[in-house]
């Protein structure tokens, strides 16, 4: 047998991957010849580096370098921050300038935050951990590793490729790996260059990512079928790795994920699911060189393989780039004769989008920079009026009906957006592409999407206002109920109260007995009785205000001793604040004993007697009419404010008082009138409850009736007593001095009540 | 050739370069074999109302896009009027009055294209509806159709260029003997008046029939040239083959069943229906206007085969001999209807979606 026929044999034993058939999809020229003839180059270095911390789909990376640090080749300058991130390293060694915004690569044109290094060319390497054999390792570390060198998907997402990559180790069972070398846009020849100049190093990283996943049944290589020597530089090194080459027909946009699955598997990856709920995992060939070089030879992600092509290019060519490269620096060395009015685009003519600034740097997704003269991309004409040919339907890989998605893009319509999948778009512009009214079909759909996106945004926020507003109105009743249920009760329970009195009126006619006018002249007696005599009353408010007022000069007095400079003992500052505060509330005590002896010298005082008579002696007609008259009272001032109010907030909370004083007023006002009807004579409260009650209260007054002079005089003699024992104990000034102050009051007291007890 | 786009940033960057303007020219260029039969068979007074329909369609247009504020040079450039102009010249009968092409025109364009949107926005087939019109308004005009030149009597001869434009253009009643020599039924109108004859035997006695091959003299021809043209526009993908399809087979099959094996009951023979009357130029000029059909693909067979299935009855049941224009405009209406229910069925997702539906 020769070894002809044994690879035959071995061929037939593999059997070869089915190709599966996708809708849709475009031929564009493919144009991909002219950055091919000059093999790769290396761009020169430049003086001066950009690093983007957002390269990436996820959280921006958080610098770890200040302004004026010396940097290594390869040593990290950003860490990822959160799961979904990528770290960012110099890509040579130099001094980080500047930590700030600068001009970056995005549709908008935006400045974003970068650190910049410039380079002090001596490309000298920090410290690298290289791994001999990978299959030591544990995927965890592999993964690890994969993380810290900072790799975010090559193809253009960005996504950070650990996060793809830990399925496996998730616990989610990979039974097919994927490799993306699709390049499916026109002019990008970035991945094939890489398959053509390091087929053994892309090998081996297929083979750390195989380790990575536990080794999946099948691992395809997909590629389209105009990279014949790309596939003809891996073919040697998959001999025996279980590695297949899946060449099928170019056709855009084959290398989208989900449509290279289709592809290769004939699964449709089902709406809104992952390729790893499939158990497949894609990675693109770039990424996985990316891999490599981070793990068998410990070099993060610094640099790529950037296609620079276009014809406004005398020397298109693939470029192994250093990320931060100025897109300036790239095209000059390619050659770049900037034409007018023509843009330069970053990724491919199909999916690429203008840049706004040559200044801005090559990142780690800057797969292709091209740059096309006026003859190669002339201006596209104005749009003309949908004729819904359906070219672009037919176009759509996705499916979809492009001519009415833009219908109802126009007008607005969200619903029928939805319904007709707007979000399973995957904006490749083959609609566009093939529209003969030249309309711009890509940049409607994504303005359409962001208005559906801040849609929903807007009614999760209305929904949850409505939730708030109707939880508040349900309490807001309820609480208006449970108030209604409380009024309800008290009616009943007033009606019951005047059945009684009515009946206990029936029973008095019958049997008279104590007149009311008795039991109020009975309670006065009491309470006068436990008052003392006017002059003894005022006697003792005098002696307040002296004590008072000696006590403040004493304080003040040590105040100023103590703060003064010559003092021998000088106060703390806790003991000046403590002084202050017993002054201040001296000062208190002081206006507060002034005031009412100021009260009793007025007189004040007799009011007493009238008020509790009228209080007992109130019938309910009057205790309701005098209600009626304040709530007027109080609703006039409402009213009054409410013409006076400007503001329309304050404006609705005054009528809503307005009106519930108005409900009020009329609830008192009937009862007012009823009883009024019902009684007719005004007769005062005295039902048995309400005498037991007052004859109550008097009682416990009466306990608290004035001791004799015999026994204040002992009673004071033991306080001091006690007030002195205490002192001897005490040691801090300001306590002792408070004290001091008491037995003097204590004394005088004494003796006062001593001459009382001589002079009765 | 490629474009950049108009503003810069917005993806795709290239386009195929195909344009709605070369698709209208590229199917005027389609309706020539059917064009050249036509002319042939029924003389200069096809070319006359070609050159009467197509200007007033120009001047319509430009008139009305001028009234409209529209730009003028940048829609008459998309030959669509034009289109409109030629589809209906060449539904009428040759040697019409000049005013019945003038009227049709002007009502096709102004009113069934432009007083709804114009281009795109029109629900219904503007040629079509122009048509229609005119068969309601003035049916004698409208029917008043010629005897093919092949089997005209010995002697007869179709009018040459001066006399056809005096029949156009004036009404004297010195001309009126010439229409007696030349007017003829069409194969359908002929068919229609069968009464009682095996098809065989009123094939026979009919020289439309017995001299053509298959569905009436000139007819057939006229039906294929139409046919080679569709043909072409399909393999220049200017549509998809589902909607002439669709309304070609639900005629032939209903033909198939009502031929009834060419009895003195039979409706018309398959080849009669397929290839006579405006079959092939309703089925590959009419039928798929994108605007006026339904968008997805199996939204199109339905509303292809809706068409042929009331391209039939109204032949075989109804009071006109032919129904294309009938059957397209009733389509027309249901096709935004057809649309709600023939979403296709998008990556991803287990069925298709109704266009009215809320959430999946």
């Amino acid at each position: 047998m020769t070894a002809d026929q044994a690879t035959k044999i071995a061929s037939i034993t593999i059997h070869e991957p089915v190709i599966h058939k996708t809708p849709g999809g475009i031929h564009p020229p493919d144009n991909k010849q002219q950055s091919l003839q000059r093999g790769l180059g290396i761009a020169p270095l430049p003086e001066k580096l950009v690093l983007p911390l957002n390269q990436h789909s996820g959280a921006p990376a958080t610098p770890i370098v200040a302004v004026g640090d010396t940097v290594l080749k390869g040593q990290k300058i950003a860490e990822p921050s959160g799961s979904v991130s990528a770290a960012v390293h110099a890509p040579t060694s130099g001094t980080v300038t500047a930590i700030g915004l600068h001009p970056v690569a995005h549709p908008s044109g935006m400045n974003a935050p970068c650190i910049t290094i410039e380079s002090d060319g001596k490309e000298q390497w920090c410290q690298r951990n290289p791994v001999s054999n990978f299959t030591s390792q544990s995927p965890q570390t592999l993964l690890a590793s994969i993380r810290d060198a900072g790799i975010a998907g090559l193809g253009g997402a960005g996504f950070p490729s650990h996060i793809k990559l830990s399925a496996a180790d998730n616990g989610q069972a990979i039974d097919t790996l994927i490799i993306n070398a699709t390049e499916c846009e026109p002019y990008i020849t970035a991945d094939d260059q890489l398959m053509r100049s390091y087929p053994q190093q892309v090998v081996t990283g297929i083979q750390i990512l195989a380790h990575i996943l536990g080794q999946p049944q099948r691992i395809l290589i997909g590629i389209e079928d105009n990279k014949p020597q790309a596939c003809d530089a891996l073919q040697p090194h998959l001999q025996s790795t279980g590695i297949q080459l899946a060449k099928f027909p170019t056709k855009y946009p084959s290398g989208g994920e989900k449509q290279l699955i289709q592809i290769l598997t004939g699964k449709e990856l089902p709406n809104g699911r992952l390729p790893a709920d499939m158990g497949i995992v894609c990675q693109n060939i770039g990424t996985v060189h990316a891999i490599y070089r981070a793990i068998v030879e410990g070099t993060p992600l610094i640099s790529r393989i950037t296609t620079i092509t276009g014809d406004a290019c005398a020397e298109p060519q693939n470029l192994e780039t250093l990320i931060g490269t100025p897109m300036r620096h790239l095209l000059e060395h390619c050659g770049y004769q900037a034409q007018a009015g023509q843009p330069v685009v970053m990724g491919g003519p199909m999916m690429g989008f203008a840049l706004t600034d040559l200044d801005a740097p090559a990142i780690k997704t800057t797969n292709c920079l091209l740059a096309p003269s006026t003859a190669e991309m002339p201006p596209q004409p104005p749009a003309q009026p949908c004729i819904r040919c359906g070219l672009c339907a037919e176009a759509c890989p996705a499916n979809l009906l492009p001519q009415q998605l833009l219908w109802h893009a126009q007008a607005r319509n969200h619903q029928r957006l939805q319904s007709h999948n707007l979000f399973d778009c995957i904006e490749c512009g083959a609609c566009a592409y093939v529209c003969p009214s030249h309309i711009p079909l890509v940049q409607h759909y994504r303005a359409a999407k962001a208005e559906l996106r801040q849609a929903a945004r807007e009614r999760i926020k209305s929904d949850r206002a409505r939730e708030r507003f109707e939880y508040n109105k349900q309490r807001k009743q309820q609480a208006e109920a449970e108030k209604a249920a409380k009024r309800e009760a008290r009616r009943i329970a007033a009606e019951q109260a005047k059945a009684t009195l009515a009946k206990t009126h029936a029973q008095q006619e019958q049997t008279p007995t104590e007149q009311a006018s008795d039991v109020v002249q009975a309670a006065l007696q009491q309470v006068a009785a436990k008052q003392a005599s006017p002059e003894q009353q005022r006697a003792k408010l005098e002696r307040s205000v002296n004590s008072a007022e000696s006590r403040l000069q004493r304080l003040e007095k040590k105040l100023a001793e103590g703060q003064a400079e010559s003092s021998d003992a000088p106060l703390s500052e806790e003991q000046v604040s403590g002084y202050q505060a017993q002054i201040e509330s001296a000062r208190l005590k002081l206006t507060e004993t002034q005031q009412k002896l100021k009260e009793f010298n007025n007189g004040q005082q007799t009011n007493l007697e009238d008020k509790v008579t009228a209080k007992v002696l109130a019938s309910p007609k009057q205790t309701a009419d005098k209600k009626v008259a304040s709530l007027q009272k109080r609703l006039t001032g409402i009213e009054e404010k409410l013409a006076a109010c400007d503001d329309d907030d304050l404006r609705q909370a005054l009528e809503n008082s307005a009106s519930k004083f108005r409900s009020k007023l009329q609830d008192a006002q009937q009862e007012a009138s009823a009883l009024a009807a019902n009684s007719g004579n005004d007769k005062p409260v005295t039902d048995p409850a309400t005498v037991a009650a007052t004859q109550q209260a008097l009682a416990a007054n009466k306990q608290k009736a004035p001791l004799t002079p015999q026994q204040q005089v002992e009673r004071l003699q033991q306080r001091m007593q006690k007030a002195e024992e205490r002192l001897a104990t005490l040691s801090d000034p300001v306590q002792i001095d408070a004290l001091q102050t008491s037995l003097a009051n204590l004394q005088q007291k004494l003796a006062d009540a001593q001459r009382a007890l001589e002079n009765p | 050739m490629m474009h950049a786009s108009q503003q810069p940033g917005s993806s795709p960057h290239t386009h195929t370069g195909r344009s709605t303007a070369r698709v209208m020219q590229l199917v005027l260029l389609a309706t020539l074999p059917g064009i050249a039969a036509l002319v042939f068979y029924f003389g200069w007074g096809v070319l006359i109302n070609l050159l009467l329909a197509s200007l007033t369609a120009i001047v319509a247009e430009a008139a009305i896009l001028k009234l409209r504020q529209k730009p003028v040079g940048f829609y008459l450039k998309d030959y669509s009027a034009l289109v409109t102009a030629v589809l209906l010249a060449v539904a009428l009968p040759p040697l019409a009055p000049w005013w019945l092409v003038v009227t049709g025109t002007l009502f096709a364009i102004v009113i069934a294209k432009h007083l709804y949107g114009g281009l795109g926005y029109n629900p219904f087939n503007p040629a079509m509806v122009g048509y229609v019109v005119l068969l309601i308004s003035f049916p004698v005009e409208m029917t008043r159709w010629l005897t093919p030149a092949t089997i005209l009597d010995s002697g007869a001869n179709l009018p040459g260029l001066s006399q056809s434009l005096a029949l156009v253009f004036t009404s004297s009643p010195a001309l009126d003997g010439l229409w007696d020599g030349i007017s003829g039924a069409t194969p359908l109108d002929l068919f229609k008046h069968n009464s009682g004859q095996l098809v065989e035997q009123f094939y026979q006695g009919e020289v439309l029939f017995s001299e053509g091959r298959w569905a009436g003299v000139g007819w057939e021809w006229v039906n294929l040239g139409f046919l080679a043209g569709g043909i072409f526009l399909l393999w220049q993908r200017i549509f998809t083959w589902h909607a002439p399809v669709a309304m070609l087979a639900m005629l032939l099959l209903l033909a198939l069943i009502f031929h009834d094996g060419g009895s003195s009951h039979s409706l018309g023979s398959p080849a009669l229906h397929l290839l006579s009357g405006a079959t092939m130029l309703g089925a590959f000029f009419i039928v798929t206007d994108p605007v006026t059909s339904a968008t997805s693909n199996f939204g199109r067979l339905i509303y292809g085969a809706l068409i042929g299935l009331l391209v039939y009855i109204i032949r075989a049941w109804g009071s006109y001999p032919d129904a294309v224009a009938f059957a397209v405009l009733l389509a027309n209406f249901a096709a935004p209807f057809v649309d709600y229910y023939t979403l296709p069925r998008s990556y991803g997702h287990e069925r298709r979606r109704r266009a009215t539906e809320q959430q999946e």
